[in-house]
Order: structure tokens, then C-alpha cells, then sequence
């Protein structure tokens, strides 16, 4: 058997039905841990003051907002290589979570940046590629709610999201070549000298696990309503026929 | 593929202003600019290069959703597909046929209109071949928008909303280009990046064009 077979509709609804609870469960453990251990049981940076904690959802929000991107540009093309309507589903499904992180880290990073830069808005290229990744998801979203037939529009967004994914990417590149900015580097990641200081590292790997937890729970829980509204339009549609 | 881009061409200049309407928005735009801003040669100079680039950049958005929709809605594009000529051909034919009608004349007549924004005289030539090197691109990836909204109803506005983040980095390298002529600095990388863009476009987006109409043909 191969894994394919999870992809199949109704196996997908078996599945996913008990691994839901569980995976909406420790979502939840994972987020109020990490945010009640972020936020009352770590000390304020020297730099920052408190306004620091904001960290535990601007870091979690902008990780999540690129990634469900990228898990889209790989259902998609699961769905036009292997043709497995869940996985165009899925890709339409993760779309607007994306778009609210999109919109959270930049509301979040707002109101950080007004008490640290002194504004809250700047054209920071990594400002500037989040305005543009949000232009991104919202066309995305768009071209899906144009098209009434369901498989046109899983190709044609499909499509979108590749050449869309190219163009964020060179969009990435312009804009550090366009302008230096204000934002620091990376909080996280592996290969660098200094990252985050060990009290906030730990409370903030669990706030960024408990909310990629929340997106995949969410995307499955799309996944399934979006599942379920084909079936009631075939339904529909069977009805009118009779 | 001669004969479709001479078919184009001629369709584009017969048939009623398609080929006027994006230079006279072109120059309404930059005429406008102006108003808003205040007519200090300063900041007008100051802001040149960027409102250039803008301007043609909306001017050619403007006649995009007309590269397929009449040839979908007649049929034509339908016997486009079943032709000898790949159908990855015929949307390189149109993006091209597109281009000479809207983004040369754009280039032909943009050091004019820099003129008018007192834009500084070590631009222009640098305006002129930013634009050359930059619409080219600009065409292609409309072509690519307008093969994705081609089916639909109103797809005008949605048509916009899809393409116009798909110009951001055309649009950087291509204002840089002319920023930097304008303060007499060395703008040979953004140019050579905007070059790369619009090589990168015409190899790689027909092929997306194509494969997204054959879906929009079903």
C-alpha cells in the first residue's frame, strides 16, 4: 500500500478525523505553555524592555505565513503532477491561514517597530517582501473564488502559485538589492554564532511548534469542510438532474 | 508564426485605438503626476525615473486583457491550439505582437515625456534602454495573466491583481537603472539583472501561458 492511499477522499476522512482531536490538543498545550512561559516567566531584554515578548507571536506568525506558501507550491504540484483532489484542496485551504499570518506578523511587527524604530511602518526589504507576499495570497485567494469550475481553478491556481512562487522569490532578492533595512537578522537559525538568548530560545521554539501544530490542524480542518462542500454540490447537482 | 504576428500587429493597429490608448494613458498619467505633487523641478526631477517607470508599467496593464479575449471569444484561439504551431509558439507570438504595440512605442516616446518631469539629462538614454531591455518582460508575464483570466467573465480587475505583483522586480531593477544614470553612478549590475528578468521571462513563462490556456480551453 502506498501512501497515495491516504490521499484518496474518503480515507482521507477516516484518517484525519481522530488525528485532528490530537493534533488540535497539543496545539493548544503547545501554545499556552509557551506563550504563558514567554510571557510572564522570562526576564525583559536589555535592548528591547518588554515589548521583547511580542517576539512569541511576530517569530511564530512570519515562519508560518512563508511556510504555508511553500506548502502550498507542493500541493500544488502534487495536484497538477499526480492529480489528487485533496491536495488541490488542501492548497486552498491553507491559503487564507497563510494570509492571516501574513497579516498578524505585520500587525505585530508594527506595533513592535513604533516603540523600537520609531514608526511603524518602514520599506524595509523584509517589510516590503511580506506587503508583497500578502499582494501574493491575495490574488491567489481571488483567481480561486473567480472560477466556479472546481478543477479549472485547482490548474489555474496550481499554476499561479508556481510562477507566483518564482516571482516571490526574485521579489525577495530585488528588494534587498533596493534597499538596506532596519530589521534584524534571523532569530533563529542553525548555522549562526549568536542566536536568540537561551531563556527566550526555549519558550519561543515552543510557541513556533505549537502554532505550526495550529496551521496543520486548521489546514486539515479546511481540507475536510472543503471535502465535504464537493460532496454537497455533487449532491446538488445529482438532485437537479432527477 | 509570422503570419500570427503580422496578424496581431495589424489587428492591434486596425481595430480602433488599441495601439493610441496605452501611450495617451502614458502621458495622461505623467501629466498628472504634477498636480499631485507640485510643480517644484526638484522633486519632480527627483521622483522622474521611478514615476516613468510606473507609468509605462500601468500603461501596458492596460490593453493585457485584450491579447486572448477576442481571439477566445471568436474561436480563433481554439484553432490556435489544434495548429501546426506549438501553442507555447503562439503565446511567445502574442507576448511579442504585444510588446511592439504597446512597449516600444512606450520606450519611443518615454525620453519625451522625461522631459516634462525635468528628468536630469544624463537619464535619458539610461530611461531609453531600461525601458528597451524591461517592457519586453513586462509583455511576457502580462501574457501569462491574461491566459489565466482568458475564461473568465470579468477578469479585468482580477487580471491587475494577479500580474501586477509579478512586475515588482522588473519594476525595481528597471527604476534603479534609471536612478542610478540619473545621479551618474555605474548601473550596469541593475541593468544586467533586469536583462537576466526578461531573458529568464521569455524562456520559461510561454510554457506557463501555454499550459495554463490548454486548461482554460477544455
Amino acid at each position: 500500500m502506498s501512501v497515495w492511499e491516504y490521499a484518496n477522499p474518503r480515507r482521507f476522512m477516516g484518517w484525519t478525523a481522530p488525528v485532528l482531536l490530537w493534533v488540535f490538543g497539543l496545539a493548544g498545550v503547545a501554545l499556552v505553555t509557551g506563550l504563558i512561559w514567554g510571557y510572564f516567566f522570562t526576564p525583559d531584554a536589555a535592548r528591547f524592555g518588554s515589548t521583547v515578548k511580542i517576539i512569541y507571536i511576530h517569530v511564530p506568525a512570519a515562519f508560518i505565513a512563508i511556510n504555508a506558501w511553500i506548502m502550498m507550491l507542493i500541493a500544488s504540484l502534487i495536484w497538477l503532477v499526480r492529480r489528487h483532489h485533496v491536495s488541490a484542496l488542501a492548497a486552498k485551504a491553507a491559503a487564507p491561514i497563510g494570509l492571516v499570518m501574513t497579516v498578524i506578523g505585520l500587525a505585530t511587527g508594527a506595533i513592535w517597530g513604533q516603540p523600537m524604530w520609531g514608526t511603524y511602518w518602514a520599506w524595509d526589504p523584509r517589510l516590503t517582501s511580506f506587503l508583497i507576499l500578502f499582494l501574493f495570497y491575495i490574488g491567489y485567494i481571488s483567481l480561486w473564488a473567480a472560477i466556479e469550475d472546481g478543477d479549472t481553478a485547482a490548474d489555474l491556481t496550481s499554476w499561479l502559485c508556481l510562477v507566483g512562487s518564482v516571482f516571490a522569490l526574485l521579489s525577495r532578492y530585488a528588494v534587498l538589492f533596493w534597499n538596506q533595512g532596519l530589521h534584524q537578522g534571523a532569530s533563529l537559525s542553525l548555522d549562526a554564532e549568536e542566536n536568540v538568548a537561551d531563556v527566550f530560545w526555549f519558550p519561543l521554539v515552543l510557541c513556533i511548534v505549537g502554532f505550526v501544530l495550529l496551521f496543520i490542524a486548521l489546514v486539515l480542518l479546511r481540507t475536510r469542510t472543503e471535502i465535504r462542500l464537493r460532496r454537497a454540490q455533487a449532491l446538488e447537482r445529482r438532485m437537479a438532474r432527477n | 508564426m509570422k503570419a500570427l504576428l503580422l496578424r496581431d500587429l495589424r489587428l492591434a493597429i486596425r481595430a480602433g485605438g488599441g495601439l493610441g490608448l496605452g501611450l495617451a494613458f502614458f502621458l495622461i498619467v505623467i501629466v498628472l503626476v504634477p498636480f499631485g505633487v507640485g510643480p517644484e523641478r526638484e522633486l519632480l526631477s527627483a521622483i522622474a525615473p521611478g514615476v516613468l517607470w510606473v507609468a509605462a508599467l500601468l500603461a501596458s496593464l492596460l490593453s493585457l486583457d485584450r491579447i486572448f479575449a477576442l481571439d477566445f471569444e471568436d474561436g480563433a484561439l481554439a484553432l490556435l491550439a489544434t495548429s501546426p504551431l506549438p501553442l507555447e509558439g503562439a503565446a511567445l507570438i502574442k507576448a511579442a505582437a504585444h510588446w511592439i504595440t504597446t512597449g516600444l512605442p512606450l520606450t519611443i516616446v518615454a525620453p519625451l515625456l522625461g522631459f516634462l518631469l525635468n528628468l536630469e539629462t544624463t537619464a535619458y538614454s539610461f530611461l531609453w534602454i531600461s525601458l528597451l531591455i524591461g517592457t519586453p518582460a513586462l509583455s511576457v508575464i502580462g501574457t501569462f495573466g491574461a491566459a489565466l483570466t482568458v475564461g473568465l467573465k470579468r477578469g479585468g480587475l482580477l487580471l491587475s491583481l494577479l500580474v501586477l505583483p509579478l512586475y515588482v522586480p522588473t519594476l525595481i531593477f528597471g527604476a534603479e537603472v534609471v536612478r542610478r544614470g540619473a545621479d551618474g553612478l555605474n548601473a550596469t549590475t541593475p541593468m544586467l539583472l533586469l536583462a537576466g528578468i526578461t531573458a529568464v521571462a521569455f524562456a520559461l513563462l510561454p510554457f506557463a501561458s501555454a499550459a495554463v490556456l490548454r486548461v482554460n480551453l477544455r
